[in-house]
């Protein structure tokens, strides 16, 4: 178990405060407003954020003025668009420590792991010529999951799995919802061809000791890949130093619209990779009988690309990068302990996920003793308050933790503590409100 | 009243806890009967977990049969459970025919969005579940019990004497 550590701390130090974040929600036009009588408590950003003005205006002011077909055409919007879509991807790119050409657009995380599960996928089947033969799987290989993956990233791994042959195994957690690393030590071996693990939990809330897997993994020769989903979002990240060969994230969970995420992989082996989807804008030559394909990034990109989504996602980028990482990470922190604090302390609520002080994103599911998740939400919205419900597409997880279902309200730079205190409130007026108080709590 | 306090009426949430006919035991639901005038269903939400395993026997009465009982096994929300609830206890004694008829009744009602008045002398008790019509995203909840048995009365007619 990881106290919060120093640099969490000196983090802390420079957070945003209550008065900015108060500055920061005028920029949001969607949290101006009431929910059944009520203003509304916006804490469902883990599965969607929400868009700041200058995130609107760029993809509106694209569409206005910009907008044509990129990567083709001589005409001057269309390398007005070309121009627009490029800076957005370098936008992007450095945002998350890369180079351009090491981030491929994808619809979004569960887009981006598909797109590797199935680029390893083709590497597998039929004559391998060359360099994809790499990444071919097969009888006697595994991959390397974990317990409290996201079901986007399990499910692409059993599939490759069932099609390759190859044998899919899982890295257990503990109690509280941390990765066992004894176990991944022993789980890594000469055989583990991929990892893929969560960076941080998008249920627990957990942020996974990245270096220390990625240096097993490195030992064995097998693959790292990273799903960010979670993290791009809310902690200053580098993918550079994490030293990953491949990372996936959503630009919806990141201030921009839906339709937009990113593959980052290491350029040589996304140049050595099959292709996924396949047709225009992401070949060289094409004859009647074969085609060759452009580098990565084009040759992850056919057909035509979500353009006014990548301008947006790079307006979001630079929304975030102004405000600070550093600072909304650690705003963020205190959030989530303000969150778990609370909620352990209400008679039959138990909160998933590491304890009161150890560190964990600014989130927090839960569960309340004899009320079902669904109508906890319930209760919640009539109060103005919009959290998550149900399995929040981790099944094997919610198994581990004996519960079919929790409740889950997560945070963003727009929330303030108010926001959580009023949650807290909510949720210690279920249990009578469903007259349950005083029986059978599960702690 | 509130909306929320429409849906959550002190009946629904008595009946989420009293559970009628909630005594199929876990074995028993995931074993087919076969048993002629016997049928049983499954039904799953996929985005709360709600679940149920539904078993309806007939017995034969007369010229007609009529359900002998409604018995389940399953695992969800206050609304789930208490639908289930009062199917069980609205069902018994029903002729298929009228069954069918309270299960389209319901149907409707559920999809009406609130514009639709419950008829009591169909429903009984389950004209309290009319609130959640008002719910869009609760009215699977609300139809899981009654579609297992819409499936489980289908299999018992068609397996009867």
């Amino acid at each position: 178990m990881v106290m919060v550590s120093t640099s969490a701390t000196a983090a802390a130090q420079v957070a945003l405060s209550d008065v900015e974040v108060l500055r920061i929600r005028n920029d949001f036009p969607v949290l101006d407003q009431e929910v059944n009588g009520r203003p509304l408590v916006y804490l469902d950003s883990g599965a969607t954020s929400q868009n700041p003005r200058s995130v609107l205006e760029a993809e509106q002011e694209f569409y206005e003025l910009r907008n044509a077909a990129v990567h083709r055409g001589a005409h001057h919007l269309a390398v007005q668009a070309t121009d627009a879509f490029e800076d957005a991807r370098a936008t992007v790119a450095g945002f998350v420590g890369v180079a351009e050409d090491e981030l491929v657009w994808t619809a979004n995380a569960t887009a981006g792991l598909n797109l590797l599960a199935y680029a390893f996928s083709n590497a597998s089947v039929g004559t391998v010529r060359g360099e994809a033969g790499r990444f071919a799987l097969g009888p006697g290989d595994e991959v390397l999951v974990t317990e409290m993956e996201h079901h986007a990233n399990l499910i692409p791994w059993q599939e490759l799995c069932r099609r390759t042959g190859a044998t899919l195994k899982f890295i257990p957690i503990d109690d509280d919802g941390a990765l066992r690393l004894e176990e991944a030590a022993r789980l890594i071996t000469g055989r583990t061809r991929i990892l893929a693990f969560t960076h941080a939990s998008n249920v627990l809330g957990t942020i996974n000791p990245v270096a220390e897997l990625v240096a097993l993994a490195r030992a064995a020769g097998a693959l790292v890949v990273l799903d960010a989903c979670q993290s791009v979002p809310h902690l200053p990240l580098d993918f550079k130093a994490l030293d990953v060969d491949f990372a996936v994230f959503s630009g919806h969970k990141m201030l921009a619209p839906t339709g937009i995420g990113g593959v980052y992989g290491r350029r040589e082996l996304l140049n050595a990779m099959p292709p996924f989807l396949t047709g225009g804008s992401m070949i060289t030559t094409v004859t009647m009988e074969k085609a060759e394909y452009l580098p990565a990034p084009q040759r992850f990109e056919a057909g035509t690309q979500p353009i006014s989504q990548a301008v947006a996602l790079a307006a979001a980028a630079n929304y975030l990068h102004e405000t600070g990482m550093e600072r909304i990470a650690g705003w963020e922190a205190s959030l989530g302990q303000r969150l778990v604090t609370g909620l352990s302390a209400i008679d039959g609520i138990r909160v998933v996920g590491p304890a009161a002080g150890v560190e964990r994103l600014g989130l927090a599911a839960f569960d309340v003793a004899g009320v079902h998740a669904h109508d906890v939400g319930q209760y919640l919205d009539s109060m103005g308050i919009a959290v998550r419900v149900g399995h929040h597409c981790a099944q094997p997880l919610h198994r581990r933790l004996g519960l079919t279902a929790t409740t889950r309200a997560s945070t963003y730079l727009y929330n303030t503590t108010e926001e959580v205190d009023l949650l807290l409130e909510a949720v210690a007026q279920v249990r009578p409100y469903f007259g349950v108080a005083g029986t059978g709590a599960s702690k | 009243m509130s909306a929320l306090d429409a849906m959550y009426q002190q009946l629904i949430l008595e009946h989420a806890k009293s559970r009628s006919g909630s005594d199929l035991t876990a074995d028993e639901a995931t074993s087919m009967p076969h048993q002629p005038g016997v049928g049983q269903c499954h039904q799953l939400n996929p985005v709360c977990g709600d679940e149920i395993t539904l078993r309806l026997e007939l017995e034969a009465a007369g010229s007609q049969p009529t359900v002998k009982g409604i018995h389940w096994h399953g695992d969800g929300c206050a609304i789930s459970m208490a639908s289930a609830s009062i199917l069980s206890e609205l069902s018994e004694g029903a002729s298929p025919d009228e069954l069918k008829e309270m299960i389209g009744h319901f149907r409707e009602l559920m999809r009406s969005r609130g514009r639709l008045e419950p008829d009591d002398e169909i429903l009984g008790d389950a004209a309290a579940l009319a609130g959640v019509a008002k719910y869009p995203a609760r009215v699977k909840c609300a139809m899981l019990a009654w579609v297992a048995a819409e499936d489980a009365l289908r299999q018992a007619v068609a397996s009867g004497r």
